[in-house]
Protein backbone atom coordinates (compact mmCIF):
# COMPACT_ATOMS: atom_id res chain seq x y z
CA UNK A 1 0.00 0.00 0.00
CA UNK A 2 1.34 3.63 -0.50
CA UNK A 3 2.19 4.95 2.56
CA UNK A 4 0.69 8.78 2.41
CA UNK A 5 2.83 10.99 4.34
CA UNK A 6 -0.44 12.46 6.15
CA UNK A 7 -1.71 8.84 7.04
CA UNK A 8 1.61 8.32 8.74
CA UNK A 9 1.57 11.42 10.57
CA UNK A 10 -1.87 11.21 11.80
CA UNK A 11 -1.87 8.20 12.95
CA UNK A 12 1.52 8.34 14.97
CA UNK A 13 0.74 11.96 16.07
CA UNK A 14 -3.34 11.23 16.87
CA UNK A 15 -1.86 7.99 18.61
CA UNK A 16 0.93 9.89 20.63
CA UNK A 17 -2.14 12.68 21.52
CA UNK A 18 -4.76 10.59 22.52
CA UNK A 19 -2.59 7.44 24.68
CA UNK A 20 -1.12 11.03 26.44
CA UNK A 21 -4.49 12.28 26.95
CA UNK A 22 -5.85 8.84 28.43
CA UNK A 23 -3.10 8.56 30.92
CA UNK A 24 -4.19 12.01 31.90
CA UNK A 25 -7.73 11.31 31.98
CA UNK A 26 -7.72 7.77 34.05
CA UNK A 27 -5.70 9.64 36.50
CA UNK A 28 -2.46 7.43 35.86
CA UNK A 29 -0.63 10.20 35.85
CA UNK A 30 -1.25 12.96 38.38
CA UNK A 31 0.54 16.29 37.09
CA UNK A 32 -1.21 19.49 38.72
CA UNK A 33 -1.11 23.28 38.01
CA UNK A 34 0.99 24.30 34.91
CA UNK A 35 2.61 20.86 34.30
CA UNK A 36 -1.29 19.87 33.79
CA UNK A 37 -1.79 22.43 31.97
CA UNK A 38 1.25 21.76 30.24
CA UNK A 39 0.60 18.28 29.37
CA UNK A 40 -2.87 19.02 28.39
CA UNK A 41 -2.01 21.21 26.02
CA UNK A 42 0.08 18.82 24.62
CA UNK A 43 -1.83 16.35 24.04
CA UNK A 44 -4.88 18.26 22.43
CA UNK A 45 -2.15 19.35 19.91
CA UNK A 46 -1.13 16.03 19.52
CA UNK A 47 -4.25 14.58 18.39
CA UNK A 48 -5.55 17.91 16.43
CA UNK A 49 -2.34 18.29 14.35
CA UNK A 50 -2.30 14.25 13.57
CA UNK A 51 -6.55 14.62 12.79
CA UNK A 52 -5.45 17.97 10.72
CA UNK A 53 -3.10 15.82 8.73
CA UNK A 54 -5.37 13.19 8.15
CA UNK A 55 -7.49 15.77 5.68
CA UNK A 56 -4.81 16.50 3.54
CA UNK A 57 -4.70 13.20 1.36
CA UNK A 58 -8.59 13.77 0.69
CA UNK A 59 -9.78 14.42 -2.77
CA UNK A 60 -12.17 17.13 -1.66
CA UNK A 61 -11.35 17.68 2.07
CA UNK A 62 -14.14 20.77 1.84
CA UNK A 63 -16.84 18.15 2.52
CA UNK A 64 -15.01 16.59 5.47
CA UNK A 65 -17.83 17.06 8.08
CA UNK A 66 -19.87 15.01 6.02
CA UNK A 67 -17.55 11.99 7.24
CA UNK A 68 -19.58 12.09 10.61
CA UNK A 69 -22.47 10.87 8.84
CA UNK A 70 -21.97 6.82 8.64
CA UNK A 71 -21.12 5.89 12.05
CA UNK A 72 -23.65 3.11 12.05
CA UNK A 73 -21.21 1.34 9.72
CA UNK A 74 -17.89 2.94 8.50
CA UNK A 75 -14.88 2.64 11.27
CA UNK A 76 -13.67 5.91 9.64
CA UNK A 77 -16.91 7.63 10.33
CA UNK A 78 -16.70 6.33 14.03
CA UNK A 79 -13.36 6.82 14.40
CA UNK A 80 -14.61 10.86 13.88
CA UNK A 81 -17.31 10.96 16.38
CA UNK A 82 -15.23 9.26 19.06
CA UNK A 83 -12.03 11.77 18.71
CA UNK A 84 -14.47 14.48 19.20
CA UNK A 85 -16.05 13.28 22.08
CA UNK A 86 -13.28 12.53 23.77
CA UNK A 87 -11.36 15.75 23.28
CA UNK A 88 -15.27 17.39 24.33
CA UNK A 89 -15.20 14.96 27.61
CA UNK A 90 -11.40 15.53 28.15
CA UNK A 91 -11.75 19.33 28.67
CA UNK A 92 -13.54 19.65 31.77
CA UNK A 93 -10.66 16.93 33.14
CA UNK A 94 -8.15 18.92 31.73
CA UNK A 95 -9.62 22.53 33.11
CA UNK A 96 -10.27 21.08 36.80
CA UNK A 97 -6.68 19.20 37.16
CA UNK A 98 -4.89 22.57 35.77
CA UNK A 99 -6.90 25.29 37.85
CA UNK A 100 -9.05 23.40 40.22
CA UNK A 101 -8.22 23.19 43.99
CA UNK A 102 -5.35 20.44 44.14
CA UNK A 103 -7.32 17.01 45.15
CA UNK A 104 -10.65 18.73 43.07
CA UNK A 105 -9.47 17.29 39.54
CA UNK A 106 -12.17 15.06 37.59
CA UNK A 107 -9.21 12.93 36.62
CA UNK A 108 -9.63 9.01 37.81
CA UNK A 109 -13.20 9.89 38.62
CA UNK A 110 -16.35 8.64 36.72
CA UNK A 111 -16.26 11.73 34.37
CA UNK A 112 -12.42 11.25 33.92
CA UNK A 113 -12.33 7.43 33.02
CA UNK A 114 -15.31 7.95 30.92
CA UNK A 115 -13.12 10.21 28.86
CA UNK A 116 -10.59 8.34 29.11
CA UNK A 117 -12.56 5.08 27.59
CA UNK A 118 -13.28 7.60 24.81
CA UNK A 119 -9.91 8.45 24.36
CA UNK A 120 -9.34 3.99 23.99
CA UNK A 121 -12.53 3.86 21.54
CA UNK A 122 -10.84 6.46 19.14
CA UNK A 123 -7.58 4.81 19.18
CA UNK A 124 -9.04 1.25 18.62
CA UNK A 125 -11.67 3.09 15.75
CA UNK A 126 -8.32 4.27 13.87
CA UNK A 127 -6.66 0.56 13.83
CA UNK A 128 -10.02 -1.22 13.03
CA UNK A 129 -10.11 1.15 9.49
CA UNK A 130 -6.97 -1.03 8.62
CA UNK A 131 -7.70 -4.66 10.32
CA UNK A 132 -11.19 -4.28 8.72
CA UNK A 133 -9.93 -4.98 5.44
CA UNK A 134 -10.31 -8.57 4.23
CA UNK A 135 -8.61 -7.06 0.74
CA UNK A 136 -5.31 -6.46 2.83
CA UNK A 137 -4.52 -9.98 4.71
CA UNK A 138 -1.51 -8.51 6.52
CA UNK A 139 -4.15 -5.97 8.43
CA UNK A 140 -6.78 -8.11 8.74
CA UNK A 141 -5.79 -9.91 12.23
CA UNK A 142 -5.68 -8.85 16.04
CA UNK A 143 -2.19 -7.80 16.29
CA UNK A 144 -3.27 -4.32 14.11
CA UNK A 145 -5.53 -2.66 16.78
CA UNK A 146 -2.88 -4.39 19.73
CA UNK A 147 -0.14 -2.65 17.81
CA UNK A 148 -2.01 0.66 17.74
CA UNK A 149 -2.89 0.29 21.56
CA UNK A 150 0.12 -0.32 22.71
CA UNK A 151 2.24 2.57 20.65
CA UNK A 152 -0.51 4.93 21.57
CA UNK A 153 -0.12 4.13 25.08
CA UNK A 154 3.39 3.72 25.32
CA UNK A 155 4.21 6.88 23.93
CA UNK A 156 1.45 8.64 26.51
CA UNK A 157 3.09 6.89 29.33
CA UNK A 158 6.23 8.37 28.21
CA UNK A 159 5.12 11.60 27.63
CA UNK A 160 3.28 11.85 30.99
CA UNK A 161 6.56 10.68 32.88
CA UNK A 162 5.58 7.63 33.92
CA UNK A 163 9.50 6.71 34.37
CA UNK A 164 9.67 2.86 35.56
CA UNK A 165 6.14 2.06 34.06
CA UNK A 166 7.05 3.72 30.73
CA UNK A 167 10.10 1.78 30.50
CA UNK A 168 8.56 -1.56 30.91
CA UNK A 169 5.56 -0.01 28.38
CA UNK A 170 8.66 0.54 25.82
CA UNK A 171 10.03 -3.36 26.21
CA UNK A 172 6.46 -4.86 25.88
CA UNK A 173 5.71 -2.36 22.58
CA UNK A 174 9.35 -3.85 21.25
CA UNK A 175 7.48 -8.09 21.67
CA UNK A 176 4.58 -6.82 20.09
CA UNK A 177 6.30 -5.05 17.17
CA UNK A 178 8.51 -8.32 16.73
CA UNK A 179 4.76 -10.21 16.94
CA UNK A 180 3.51 -8.08 14.48
CA UNK A 181 6.51 -8.14 11.70
CA UNK A 182 6.65 -11.54 12.42
CA UNK A 183 2.86 -13.05 12.06
CA UNK A 184 2.61 -10.25 9.53
CA UNK A 185 4.78 -12.13 6.87
CA UNK A 186 2.96 -14.78 7.08
CA UNK A 187 -0.33 -13.56 6.24
CA UNK A 188 -0.45 -13.04 2.37
CA UNK A 189 0.16 -16.38 2.11
CA UNK A 190 -2.14 -17.93 4.93
CA UNK A 191 -5.12 -15.86 3.32
CA UNK A 192 -4.96 -18.84 0.77
CA UNK A 193 -5.71 -15.98 -2.34
CA UNK A 194 -3.87 -16.36 -5.72
CA UNK A 195 -4.45 -15.71 -9.41
CA UNK A 196 -6.34 -18.97 -9.69
CA UNK A 197 -9.65 -17.63 -7.10
CA UNK A 198 -8.86 -14.37 -9.02
CA UNK A 199 -9.65 -15.34 -12.39
CA UNK A 200 -11.36 -18.98 -11.49
CA UNK A 201 -9.14 -19.80 -14.15
CA UNK A 202 -7.81 -23.55 -13.84
CA UNK A 203 -4.00 -24.79 -14.23
CA UNK A 204 -1.39 -22.33 -14.19
CA UNK A 205 -1.49 -18.85 -15.18
CA UNK A 206 1.17 -15.78 -16.27
CA UNK A 207 0.29 -12.14 -16.95
CA UNK A 208 0.87 -12.41 -21.00
CA UNK A 209 0.59 -8.81 -21.47
CA UNK A 210 -0.65 -5.77 -19.27
CA UNK A 211 -4.10 -4.26 -19.28
CA UNK A 212 -2.66 -1.00 -19.43
CA UNK A 213 1.29 0.25 -20.21
CA UNK A 214 0.99 3.26 -18.37
CA UNK A 215 0.79 4.32 -14.40
CA UNK A 216 -3.02 3.89 -12.64
CA UNK A 217 -4.46 4.27 -9.58
CA UNK A 218 -4.42 0.99 -8.61
CA UNK A 219 -0.95 0.27 -9.16
CA UNK A 220 0.51 3.63 -7.47
CA UNK A 221 -2.04 3.41 -4.45
CA UNK A 222 -2.15 -0.50 -3.60
CA UNK A 223 0.66 -2.33 -5.28
CA UNK A 224 3.10 0.10 -4.18
CA UNK A 225 6.57 -1.56 -3.36
CA UNK A 226 9.02 1.19 -2.59
CA UNK A 227 12.08 0.28 0.36
CA UNK A 228 10.74 -3.11 0.84
CA UNK A 229 14.56 -3.94 -0.32
CA UNK A 230 15.56 -2.28 2.92
CA UNK A 231 12.61 -3.80 4.81
CA UNK A 232 14.69 -5.52 7.47
CA UNK A 233 17.33 -3.13 8.47
CA UNK A 234 14.14 -0.75 8.96
CA UNK A 235 12.44 -3.05 11.33
CA UNK A 236 15.23 -3.17 13.50
CA UNK A 237 15.98 0.40 13.35
CA UNK A 238 12.33 0.70 14.32
CA UNK A 239 12.14 -1.81 17.14
CA UNK A 240 15.90 -0.47 18.69
CA UNK A 241 14.23 3.78 18.19
CA UNK A 242 10.62 3.18 19.34
CA UNK A 243 11.32 0.29 22.01
CA UNK A 244 14.58 -0.73 23.84
CA UNK A 245 16.29 3.47 23.52
CA UNK A 246 13.68 4.83 25.01
CA UNK A 247 13.80 2.28 27.57
CA UNK A 248 17.04 2.48 28.04
CA UNK A 249 16.90 6.29 28.31
CA UNK A 250 13.99 6.01 30.60
CA UNK A 251 15.79 3.85 33.17
CA UNK A 252 19.48 5.24 33.13
CA UNK A 253 18.44 9.17 33.03
CA UNK A 254 17.09 11.15 36.16
CA UNK A 255 13.11 11.59 35.79
CA UNK A 256 12.13 14.70 34.58
CA UNK A 257 12.16 16.44 31.11
CA UNK A 258 15.95 15.51 30.73
CA UNK A 259 14.58 11.87 29.94
CA UNK A 260 10.65 12.14 28.37
CA UNK A 261 12.68 14.68 25.66
CA UNK A 262 15.13 12.27 24.13
CA UNK A 263 13.09 9.35 24.77
CA UNK A 264 10.13 10.70 22.77
CA UNK A 265 11.78 11.92 20.46
CA UNK A 266 13.50 8.89 19.37
CA UNK A 267 9.98 6.81 20.25
CA UNK A 268 8.34 8.97 17.80
CA UNK A 269 10.67 8.68 15.25
CA UNK A 270 10.34 4.59 15.90
CA UNK A 271 6.87 4.75 15.48
CA UNK A 272 7.24 6.27 12.29
CA UNK A 273 9.48 4.13 10.77
CA UNK A 274 6.89 1.67 12.28
CA UNK A 275 3.84 3.07 10.42
CA UNK A 276 5.62 3.63 7.02
CA UNK A 277 6.76 0.01 7.12
CA UNK A 278 2.82 -0.43 8.24
CA UNK A 279 1.69 0.56 5.05
CA UNK A 280 4.82 -0.11 2.08
CA UNK A 281 4.99 -3.96 3.50
CA UNK A 282 1.26 -4.42 3.35
CA UNK A 283 0.21 -6.28 0.07
CA UNK A 284 -3.47 -5.87 -1.66
CA UNK A 285 -4.79 -9.03 -2.90
CA UNK A 286 -5.97 -7.30 -6.44
CA UNK A 287 -2.06 -7.53 -7.28
CA UNK A 288 -2.73 -11.14 -8.04
CA UNK A 289 -4.08 -9.55 -11.14
CA UNK A 290 -0.83 -7.97 -12.35
CA UNK A 291 1.35 -11.28 -11.26
CA UNK A 292 3.85 -11.94 -9.16
CA UNK A 293 6.08 -9.37 -7.74
CA UNK B 1 -26.39 5.47 4.54
CA UNK B 2 -23.63 3.53 3.62
CA UNK B 3 -25.75 -0.03 5.04
CA UNK B 4 -26.44 -2.29 2.50
CA UNK B 5 -29.79 -2.67 1.57
CA UNK B 6 -32.01 -6.25 1.59
CA UNK B 7 -31.28 -8.57 -1.32
CA UNK B 8 -33.24 -6.39 -3.91
CA UNK B 9 -35.48 -8.30 -6.36
CA UNK B 10 -33.77 -7.32 -9.50
CA UNK B 11 -29.82 -7.94 -9.55
CA UNK B 12 -28.68 -6.32 -12.36
CA UNK B 13 -24.95 -7.65 -13.84
CA UNK B 14 -22.74 -8.65 -16.15
CA UNK B 15 -22.22 -12.29 -18.28
CA UNK B 16 -18.56 -12.17 -19.31
CA UNK B 17 -17.75 -14.98 -21.51
CA UNK B 18 -13.66 -15.66 -21.38
CA UNK B 19 -14.54 -17.84 -23.92
CA UNK B 20 -15.13 -15.25 -26.65
CA UNK B 21 -13.44 -12.69 -25.40
CA UNK B 22 -10.56 -11.84 -27.70
CA UNK B 23 -9.33 -8.77 -25.84
CA UNK B 24 -10.21 -6.23 -28.53
CA UNK B 25 -10.24 -3.68 -25.79
CA UNK B 26 -13.12 -2.24 -27.65
CA UNK B 27 -15.43 -2.53 -24.06
CA UNK B 28 -12.25 -0.35 -22.79
CA UNK B 29 -12.71 2.02 -25.33
CA UNK B 30 -16.42 2.15 -25.40
CA UNK B 31 -16.33 2.69 -21.62
CA UNK B 32 -14.48 5.45 -21.12
CA UNK B 33 -15.92 7.55 -24.41
CA UNK B 34 -19.21 7.10 -22.56
CA UNK B 35 -18.19 8.05 -18.91
CA UNK B 36 -16.35 11.51 -20.73
CA UNK B 37 -19.34 13.17 -21.52
CA UNK B 38 -22.98 11.83 -19.23
CA UNK B 39 -22.74 10.89 -15.71
CA UNK B 40 -20.92 12.69 -12.80
CA UNK B 41 -17.47 13.98 -13.44
CA UNK B 42 -15.98 12.89 -16.82
CA UNK B 43 -13.03 10.37 -16.76
CA UNK B 44 -9.80 12.22 -16.50
CA UNK B 45 -6.58 11.67 -18.09
CA UNK B 46 -3.11 12.84 -17.05
CA UNK B 47 -1.19 14.21 -19.61
CA UNK B 48 -2.35 12.69 -22.46
CA UNK B 49 -0.35 14.01 -24.78
CA UNK B 50 2.92 13.85 -22.91
CA UNK B 51 6.19 11.32 -22.12
CA UNK B 52 4.16 9.91 -19.31
CA UNK B 53 0.29 9.62 -20.20
CA UNK B 54 -2.40 8.09 -17.48
CA UNK B 55 -6.09 8.14 -16.85
CA UNK B 56 -8.71 6.46 -15.12
CA UNK B 57 -10.71 4.13 -16.44
CA UNK B 58 -13.67 1.86 -15.21
CA UNK B 59 -12.96 -1.30 -16.95
CA UNK B 60 -9.74 -2.79 -18.05
CA UNK B 61 -8.79 -6.08 -19.51
CA UNK B 62 -5.74 -8.52 -18.56
CA UNK B 63 -4.16 -11.24 -20.65
CA UNK B 64 -3.08 -14.16 -19.34
CA UNK B 65 -1.31 -17.63 -20.61
CA UNK B 66 -2.91 -20.23 -18.60
CA UNK B 67 -1.53 -23.57 -18.82
CA UNK B 68 -4.07 -26.37 -18.03
CA UNK B 69 -3.67 -29.16 -16.67
CA UNK B 70 -4.30 -31.06 -19.80
CA UNK B 71 -4.09 -30.21 -23.07
CA UNK B 72 -2.20 -26.66 -25.16
CA UNK B 73 -1.61 -23.47 -23.24
CA UNK B 74 -4.01 -20.42 -24.00
CA UNK B 75 -4.55 -17.37 -23.98
CA UNK B 76 -7.73 -15.69 -21.76
CA UNK B 77 -8.26 -12.41 -22.17
CA UNK B 78 -10.08 -11.13 -19.04
CA UNK B 79 -12.29 -7.73 -18.77
CA UNK B 80 -12.00 -6.20 -15.08
CA UNK B 81 -14.79 -4.58 -13.54
CA UNK B 82 -16.88 -3.62 -11.03
CA UNK B 83 -18.96 -6.74 -10.05
CA UNK B 84 -21.77 -4.88 -8.02
CA UNK B 85 -21.50 -7.09 -5.39
CA UNK B 86 -24.69 -8.34 -3.18
CA UNK B 87 -21.99 -7.93 0.17
CA UNK B 88 -20.30 -4.97 -1.28
CA UNK B 89 -17.18 -3.73 1.36
CA UNK B 90 -16.99 -0.88 -0.72
CA UNK B 91 -20.08 0.46 0.27
CA UNK B 92 -19.77 0.25 4.50
CA UNK B 93 -16.41 1.09 4.66
CA UNK B 94 -17.24 4.92 3.14
CA UNK B 95 -17.40 7.56 5.94
CA UNK B 96 -19.88 9.71 4.25
CA UNK B 97 -22.44 7.87 2.65
CA UNK B 98 -21.20 8.53 -1.06
CA UNK B 99 -20.76 4.75 -1.78
CA UNK B 100 -24.10 3.05 -1.97
CA UNK B 101 -25.75 0.09 -3.32
CA UNK B 102 -29.26 1.13 -4.92
CA UNK B 103 -32.16 -1.24 -3.48
CA UNK B 104 -34.34 -1.20 -6.32
CA UNK B 105 -31.88 -3.27 -8.84
CA UNK B 106 -28.63 -3.74 -7.29
CA UNK B 107 -26.40 -1.22 -9.15
CA UNK B 108 -23.37 0.03 -6.91
CA UNK B 109 -22.76 3.58 -7.39
CA UNK B 110 -21.01 6.96 -6.07
CA UNK B 111 -22.83 10.11 -5.08
CA UNK B 112 -19.80 12.15 -6.14
CA UNK B 113 -21.25 15.47 -4.47
CA UNK B 114 -20.81 13.25 -0.98
CA UNK B 115 -17.34 12.00 -1.58
CA UNK B 116 -14.25 13.25 -0.03
CA UNK B 117 -11.79 11.13 -1.85
CA UNK B 118 -10.95 8.84 0.69
CA UNK B 119 -9.73 6.26 -1.01
CA UNK B 120 -10.68 3.44 1.64
CA UNK B 121 -13.86 2.05 -0.61
CA UNK B 122 -10.76 1.34 -3.01
CA UNK B 123 -8.70 -0.42 -0.81
CA UNK B 124 -11.81 -2.48 0.65
CA UNK B 125 -12.31 -3.51 -3.20
CA UNK B 126 -10.24 -6.80 -3.96
CA UNK B 127 -11.34 -6.82 -7.30
CA UNK B 128 -9.17 -2.95 -8.02
CA UNK B 129 -12.67 -1.49 -9.67
CA UNK B 130 -12.58 1.64 -8.07
CA UNK B 131 -10.71 4.22 -9.26
CA UNK B 132 -9.86 7.71 -7.94
CA UNK B 133 -10.22 10.63 -10.43
CA UNK B 134 -6.92 12.74 -9.86
CA UNK B 135 -8.93 15.92 -11.44
CA UNK B 136 -12.24 15.81 -9.63
CA UNK B 137 -10.44 14.31 -6.18
CA UNK B 138 -14.04 12.02 -6.15
CA UNK B 139 -13.85 7.70 -6.22
CA UNK B 140 -15.38 6.57 -10.04
CA UNK B 141 -16.66 3.19 -10.86
CA UNK B 142 -18.71 1.14 -13.30
CA UNK B 143 -22.06 2.71 -12.81
CA UNK B 144 -23.43 0.04 -15.05
CA UNK B 145 -24.21 2.70 -17.55
CA UNK B 146 -27.13 3.87 -14.93
CA UNK B 147 -27.79 6.53 -17.51
CA UNK B 148 -28.38 4.05 -20.60
CA UNK B 149 -29.73 1.42 -18.93
CA UNK B 150 -32.97 3.23 -18.04
CA UNK B 151 -32.77 5.71 -20.82
CA UNK B 152 -36.15 6.45 -23.24
CA UNK B 153 -34.55 8.96 -25.39
CA UNK B 154 -32.42 5.96 -26.79
CA UNK B 155 -33.29 3.35 -28.75
CA UNK B 156 -34.16 0.45 -27.39
CA UNK B 157 -31.32 -1.69 -28.51
CA UNK B 158 -29.05 0.91 -27.24
CA UNK B 159 -30.07 0.74 -23.71
CA UNK B 160 -27.81 -1.60 -22.31
CA UNK B 161 -23.91 -0.56 -20.89
CA UNK B 162 -21.85 1.19 -23.38
CA UNK B 163 -19.04 -2.08 -23.05
CA UNK B 164 -21.97 -4.51 -23.99
CA UNK B 165 -23.20 -2.65 -27.30
CA UNK B 166 -20.07 -2.30 -28.74
CA UNK B 167 -18.49 -5.83 -27.87
CA UNK B 168 -17.91 -7.26 -31.57
CA UNK B 169 -17.64 -10.77 -30.54
CA UNK B 170 -20.57 -10.93 -27.94
CA UNK B 171 -18.56 -11.76 -25.10
CA UNK B 172 -20.40 -9.36 -22.55
CA UNK B 173 -24.14 -9.69 -21.68
CA UNK B 174 -26.18 -7.31 -19.55
CA UNK B 175 -29.28 -8.59 -17.54
CA UNK B 176 -31.27 -9.13 -14.00
CA UNK B 177 -29.20 -12.29 -12.42
CA UNK B 178 -32.13 -12.32 -10.12
CA UNK B 179 -34.71 -14.12 -12.38
CA UNK B 180 -33.56 -17.50 -12.88
CA UNK B 181 -35.67 -17.46 -16.31
CA UNK B 182 -33.28 -14.27 -17.82
CA UNK B 183 -31.41 -14.94 -20.64
CA UNK B 184 -27.85 -14.22 -18.24
CA UNK B 185 -29.41 -16.13 -15.91
CA UNK B 186 -29.49 -19.45 -18.51
CA UNK B 187 -26.44 -18.77 -19.80
CA UNK B 188 -24.59 -19.12 -16.45
CA UNK B 189 -26.73 -22.44 -15.27
CA UNK B 190 -25.78 -23.70 -18.87
CA UNK B 191 -21.88 -22.76 -18.90
CA UNK B 192 -21.37 -22.61 -15.42
CA UNK B 193 -20.61 -19.10 -14.89
CA UNK B 194 -18.66 -18.40 -10.85
CA UNK B 195 -17.65 -15.99 -8.74
CA UNK B 196 -14.24 -14.20 -8.45
CA UNK B 197 -12.56 -14.37 -5.37
CA UNK B 198 -15.46 -16.18 -3.35
CA UNK B 199 -13.63 -16.45 -0.67
CA UNK B 200 -13.91 -13.18 0.44
CA UNK B 201 -17.72 -13.26 0.74
CA UNK B 202 -18.59 -10.32 -1.35
CA UNK B 203 -20.86 -12.34 -3.21
CA UNK B 204 -20.68 -10.43 -6.88
CA UNK B 205 -23.35 -9.89 -9.28
CA UNK B 206 -21.49 -10.27 -12.24
CA UNK B 207 -20.70 -13.76 -13.29
CA UNK B 208 -17.41 -15.04 -15.70
CA UNK B 209 -18.14 -17.71 -17.65
CA UNK B 210 -14.90 -20.37 -17.96
CA UNK B 211 -12.90 -20.72 -21.50
CA UNK B 212 -15.10 -24.04 -23.37
CA UNK B 213 -12.84 -27.32 -23.24
CA UNK B 214 -9.88 -27.07 -26.42
CA UNK B 215 -9.60 -30.62 -28.51
CA UNK B 216 -6.72 -32.54 -27.51
CA UNK B 217 -3.74 -32.29 -29.77
CA UNK B 218 -2.91 -35.47 -31.59
CA UNK B 219 0.59 -35.43 -31.87
CA UNK B 220 3.80 -33.94 -29.78
CA UNK B 221 4.32 -31.84 -32.59
CA UNK B 222 2.25 -30.31 -35.17
CA UNK B 223 5.31 -30.39 -37.60
CA UNK B 224 6.07 -33.92 -37.62
CA UNK B 225 3.41 -34.91 -40.37
CA UNK B 226 5.55 -32.35 -42.32
CA UNK B 227 8.83 -33.72 -41.53
CA UNK B 228 8.22 -37.43 -42.28
CA UNK B 229 9.15 -37.53 -45.94
CA UNK B 230 8.29 -39.53 -48.53
CA UNK B 231 10.27 -39.40 -51.66
CA UNK B 232 9.21 -41.15 -54.51
CA UNK B 233 9.41 -40.82 -58.80
CA UNK B 234 12.21 -39.01 -60.22
CA UNK B 235 12.42 -37.11 -56.62
CA UNK B 236 12.84 -40.45 -55.24
CA UNK B 237 15.31 -41.72 -57.79
CA UNK B 238 17.11 -38.52 -56.91
CA UNK B 239 17.21 -38.94 -53.26
CA UNK B 240 18.61 -42.23 -53.45
CA UNK B 241 21.29 -41.77 -55.86
CA UNK B 242 22.57 -38.75 -53.76
CA UNK B 243 22.61 -40.96 -50.83
CA UNK B 244 24.56 -43.07 -52.61
CA UNK B 245 27.12 -40.54 -53.43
Amino acid sequence: MHPAPSVILFTCLSGAGFGLLFWLDAGLARPEGTAALAQFALAYGLATAGLIASTFHLGNPQRALRAFSQWRTSWLSREGWASVAALAASAPVALSTSFGPPGQSFAGGPLGLAAALLTALTLLSTAMIYAQLKTIPRWHHWTTPLSFLTFAVTGGAILSGAGFIAALLCLALGLVMALTFWQGDRRFAASGSNLNLATGLKGQIRPFAPAHTAQNYILTEMIHQVGRKHAQKLRLIALALASLAPAALLLTLPTGPIAILPAFASHLTGALIQRWLFFAEAEHVVRHYYGPA
Amino acid sequence: MTALPPPSAKKLGLVIDLDTCVGCQACVTACKGWNDQGYGAPLSDQNPYGADPSGTFLNRVHSYEVTPDEGAPQIINFPRSCLHCDNAPCVTVCPTGASYKRAEDGIVLVNEDACIGCGLCAWACPYGARELDPAAGVMKKCTLCVDRIYNETLPEEDRQPACVRTCPTGARHFGDLADPDSAVSQLVAARGGYDLMPDLGTRPTNKYLPPRKKDARATASPLAPLLDLQANGFAGWLDRLLEKL
